[in-house]
């Protein structure tokens, strides 16, 4: 579940879960309670496996379960049909608790061909619930999954709780009838076995039954849609398959008004407030890239809050656009994900030495080149910390979950436009994807982050006349002026050009360049003041610090939590503010024995903590395409406490997640 | 944003800063047209903006006592474009070079063109690198010798206004450096046209690329090379207007002696016609900087400009959808009470 965080002398939240299970019976067919579940929906990329996945999610959202999702779809659009390459899945974790993470190991696993089971079969859990579309495991399908037996045959799938349903043919019967093509009527099966999942978890049906309603326009896919869901759900309740339902009660949240969100569309509203709260209109330049697309297209809807967005010829174009809207007065926005930002580099370089606001978002995706564009990854760092020519430092802030985009958008902006800085805000493609319960916060209540167009001469030349200098600083932020054309008297030109201090005039004499490479430094800086401390969550006398930035939040609080129930003790601190980095944090990382930074690269944060502070963090590595498990993690905290006392050790890596084959494992390497 | 425009003179329109081309460089021609114009058009000058990319024509916004921007190699075209969207209330020109614009830039020169963004896209076309010291360009001819091509360029230049018709570009001139009166009416024209203006100025390089167009531009050259294009006239010159330009059966363009083919055969000048195709085969009368070479407005058409259809939508999404309301926004998706 996703909170705001203060803009300033805010901390980071950690959730408290007390899990319990209790069971109930009831007749005809007794229902369980269970804490929370994890479900995975795994299919073809035509299956409709995202469709599904999102529909549970909603109806579980609105029955007030906490929940996090993770959908995972391959690169191509149309992967050929059938193969292990074009299997998609949509997992979601829903409890009766507060919760951030989509869950390790999925308890049920819905497949709705060979490919599906071959491609995720090891995830499930040991015993976990299979749930198979049985007519589609035909020589051809199990073929083109590179299956030469059936595994509905042999004993391959002994050690899980199957149940064989024919979805397909079960979808034809209910919907044939109606008046469907026996071909049309496959496209139904997804919603076939949306029914039978919600009758598994005793779902409400109406939001379903409305949602469909609203969705599809032809009356005919309608009624197939519904008779479908009906059908599934019915089975449910008649198969001897299945002697009993569950039920995950709604979770004790905060209460309020929520709405379930994704890390794309949070931060696209971030985006739209920001531009309120600072009562300038925003301007969004753009070019798609995936996983970043999406707040494009967000954006691209509400233009009736001013919004600008164009969709530029290239990224380089889209970041020259948004710098050119901040010049003449907007709020400039250019959003993209790793090769983008790799294009934008010199107009971000620009903006920087014209000492503009400019909000630059990157959500991060596997890399290097076109790398996995469809999956997470968080190597960018070292391209937003280092990834421009000269001296060039700005602020980055990385959001943590879903929700948390917002507020992240919103704290980008305010830095941008009281440091007139461009400011790059890292996300990922799971945050992006990732959705979670976000309780609303008071539009009322945000910060107000506007900012004064200079309007007025600022300074008086030689023969006593005003005049305007552009580069005149506020003493204490060090920003300059931000006079916008349309100012009469206020003219003035900006360039790449080395200026002088003050006056903005051209000027290459050594004393000049060297003074200001120091106070652009500087006012980057000075904005560790600006930004909350680093706070310890956990135990604060613990030998290991955990450090986390970014989305690995969801899986160190998981991680944490278990360790600290199991009599672990361990602290942690999870960065917003990337640069600069909290004011006390070297001081705070010095008070424990072990360091270890969980990252989803080979570690980028690990060396920035290393040569700032001279302490001897060590890395989790885990670069998979695939977000750390709470349990990779808990692993890696257990064998840091291990490990003897790192001092004198010349190696870096606590611990590396090594993924082989179709198996995600724990290894150790030093 | 200041509506009332005062009188002002060309002092007002100069910056305070000392201007840095090379003695006897053809920009300072350039720039004295623009200063002396810019009292003329009845614009304010806060509400102007110069923007450039690099290269030495990209020095021209220090000069100009507006809001400027000496941007990024290329990218001026791209940064214009954020600037005229964002504020359709300004006037806001573009100065960049063969390199700059045709090269490095190419892309969001023609993006410009197409979109047909309110910009006024002055091209220096002096057929070299000069800040870079002397390498070929986009537009230099076969066979240049440079520090970069000791044995000559072998790659075919572009012609500037074919490439700028190819992307659309609704408003497409060409000047030169000499003619101050030329210029200014061609700026003028430019100016007055909303949506994205071309002008192509033919500009001496006299440290690279000496006298690249004096067998064109030159006083004496001029009757006999330099072909003026007038909108519903027809297309003559020379001395006496005796040579004057045909379209054959075939669709192509050819000069010709006017006593041989009488007034009424020649092609009459239609700088407004819809279809492109008379302005490039204009475009490309000449391929070489030694024969006969039109001047003047080439094509000038009516064309939705880009940042007008932007605001358009924003009014259109506003009285559609309401004020905006971020209350209302958060809850768009559902929502439910706890
Ligand atoms: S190098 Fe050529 S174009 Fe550049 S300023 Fe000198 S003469 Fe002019």
């Amino acid at each position: 579940m996703g909170r705001l965080f203060l803009v300033k002398g805010g901390q980071v939240p950690m959730t408290d879960i007390i899990e319990h299970t209790e069971s109930k019976h009831s007749e005809p067919k007794h229902s369980e309670s269970l804490t929370r579940v994890v479900i995975r929906f795994a299919g073809d990329s035509g299956d409709g496996m995202q469709l599904t996945g999102d529909r549970f999610t909603s109806t579980s959202a609105l029955f007030g379960n906490d929940l996090s999702t993770l959908p995972e779809y391959p690169a191509e659009i149309r992967a050929p049909a059938g193969t292990v390459h074009g299997v998609s899945s949509f997992q979601v974790q829903i409890s009766d608790h507060d919760i951030t993470t989509p869950g390790d190991a999925p308890s049920v696993l819905v497949v709705m061909n060979p490919a599906a089971l071959k491609a995720d079969l090891s995830r499930l859990e040991p015993g976990g619930m299979l749930i198979i579309n049985s007519d589609t495991f035909t020589e051809r399908d199990l073929d083109k999954a590179g299956y030469t037996e059936n595994p509905l045959e042999n004993d391959s799938l002994n050690g899980y709780r199957t149940v064989l349903v024919p979805m397909t043919s079960l979808t034809k019967e209910a919907t044939v009838p109606l008046g469907v093509k026996p071909r049309d009527a496959d496209r139904s099966k997804n919603f076939f076995a949306l029914g039978l999942i919600s009758w598994l978890y005793s779902r409400p049906t109406e939001s379903t039954f409305a949602w469909i309603d609203e969705k599809f326009s032809n009356e005919l896919v309608r009624t197939a849609n519904k008779a479908a869901f009906t059908a599934g759900f019915n089975f449910g309740e008649t198969t001897e398959l299945l002697d009993h339902r569950y039920e995950i009660e709604p979770a004790h949240m905060p209460s309020g008004e929520y709405t379930n969100i994704t890390g794309n569309t949070a931060l696209a509203w971030g985006i739209v407030a920001a531009g309120q709260l600072a009562h300038l209109p925003v301007f969004l330049g753009s070019y798609p890239i995936t996983p970043a697309s999406d707040i494009l297209h967000e954006l691209a809807k509400h233009k009736h809050f001013g919004i600008r967005t164009v969709q530029a010829e290239d990224e380089i174009a889209a970041a020259g656009l948004a710098l050119g809207a901040a010049f003449a007065g907007h709020l400039g926005v250019t959003t993209t994900s790793g090769p983008g930002l790799a294009l934008k580099s010199e107009t971000i370089s620009l903006a920087l030495s014209l000492e503009l606001p400019m909000l630059i978002v990157d959500i991060q995706r596997g890399g290097p080149s076109t790398g996995l564009p469809t999956k997470t990854e968080a190597a960018d760092l070292n391209i937003a910390m280092f990834g421009r020519h000269g001296e060039s430092p700005l602020p980055i802030v990385a959001a943590y979950s879903p929700a948390q985009c917002f507020d992240a958008a919103i704290e980008a902006v305010r830095i941008a436009l009281k440091y007139r800085t461009p400011v790059i805000l890292l996300s990922d493609g799971y945050l992006a994807n990732g959705s979670e319960p976000w309780l609303l916060p008071d539009p009322a209540a945000l910060p107000d982050i506007s900012v004064e167009f200079a309007t007025e001469m600022n300074h008086i030349d030689d023969d006593g006349n005003p005049e305007f200098w552009p580069y005149l600083r506020n003493p204490e932020t060090l920003a300059r002026p931000w006079a916008i054309p349309g100012t009469p008297g206020l003219m003035h030109r900006v360039g790449g050009l080395e200026k002088e201090d003050g006056s903005g005039n051209i000027n290459y004499t050594p004393e000049n360049h060297s003074k200001m490479i120091h106070l652009r430094a500087a006012k980057v800086a000075g904005i560790a003041n600006d930004i909350p401390d680093a706070t310890i969550v956990g135990d604060e006398d613990a030998d290991l610090c955990i450090v986390g930035w970014g989305s690995t939040w969801a899986a160190i609080d998981a991680a944490v939590q278990r360790s600290r129930r199991r009599g672990t003790k361990v602290a942690w601190v999870h960065l917003t503010h990337i640069n600069p980095l909290p004011k006390n944090l070297g001081a705070v990382l010095k008070r424990f024995q072990k360091v270890i930074v969980p990252e989803l690269n080979l570690g980028q944060m690990t060396r920035i903590i290393r040569s700032e502070f001279l302490i001897d963090a060590k890395v989790v590595t885990k670069v998979a395409g695939l977000p750390f498990t709470a349990l990779e993690l808990e692993g890696a905290i257990i064998e840091a406490l291990q490990d003897p006392p790192t001092a004198g050790d010349p190696g870096v890596v606590a611990s590396s997640v090594l993924v082989s084959g179709d198996s995600e494992q724990q290894g150790a390497a030093q | 944003m200041s509506d009332t425009i005062t009188i002002t003179t060309k002092k007002d329109w100069t910056s305070d800063q000392e201007v840095r081309w090379c003695p006897g460089c053809g920009d300072y021609g350039i720039l004295q047209a623009v200063q002396m114009l810019m009292p003329e058009l009845g614009i304010a000058r806060e509400n102007t903006v110069f923007v450039s990319g690099i290269g030495c024509s990209s020095r021209f916004p220090y000069y100009m006592n507006t809001y400027g921007m000496h941007s990024i190699h290329g990218r001026a075209p791209a940064i214009a474009t954020g600037i005229a969207v964002a504020r359709p209330d300004l006037d806001v020109w573009v100065v960049t070079g063969d390199g700059d614009g045709l090269s490095i830039g190419g892309n969001h020169l023609i993006h410009a063109l197409r979109r047909n963004v309110n910009l006024t896209i002055l091209m220096f076309n002096n057929r070299i690198y000069g800040l870079t010291k002397g390498q070929y360009s986009p537009t230099s001819e076969v066979g240049k010798v440079t520090k970069s091509t000791p044995m000559g360029s072998i790659d075919p230049p572009f012609n500037p206004l074919a490439v700028a018709l190819g992307a659309e570009a609704s408003f497409v001139a060409r000047t030169h450096d000499l003619d101050r009166k030329h210029m200014m009416e061609v700026f003028r024209q430019a100016h007055a046209h909303r949506g994205a203006s071309f002008v192509e100025i033919l500009q001496n390089c006299n440290v690279f690329n000496d006298g690249a167009f004096t067998d064109i531009t030159g006083r004496e050259s001029r009757p006999e090379m330099l072909i003026d294009l007038k909108h519903g006239e027809p297309v003559r010159f020379g001395k006496d207007n005796q040579h004057g330009v045909v379209m054959g059966p075939d669709g192509q363009l050819r000069i010709v002696e006017v006593a041989d083919v009488g007034d009424d055969a020649l092609l009459i000048h239609d700088a407004h016609r819809a279809d492109p195709s008379l302005a490039f085969a204009l475009a490309r009368l000449s391929t070489d900087d030694h024969s006969p070479t039109p001047f003047g407005v080439f094509r000038s058409v009516e064309r939705p400009d880009y940042g007008s259809g932007v605001a358009q939508q924003l009014l259109a999404s506003s009285a559609k959808k309401g004020p905006s309301d971020l209350k209302a926004l958060l809850r768009s998706n559902g929502s439910w009470q706890v």
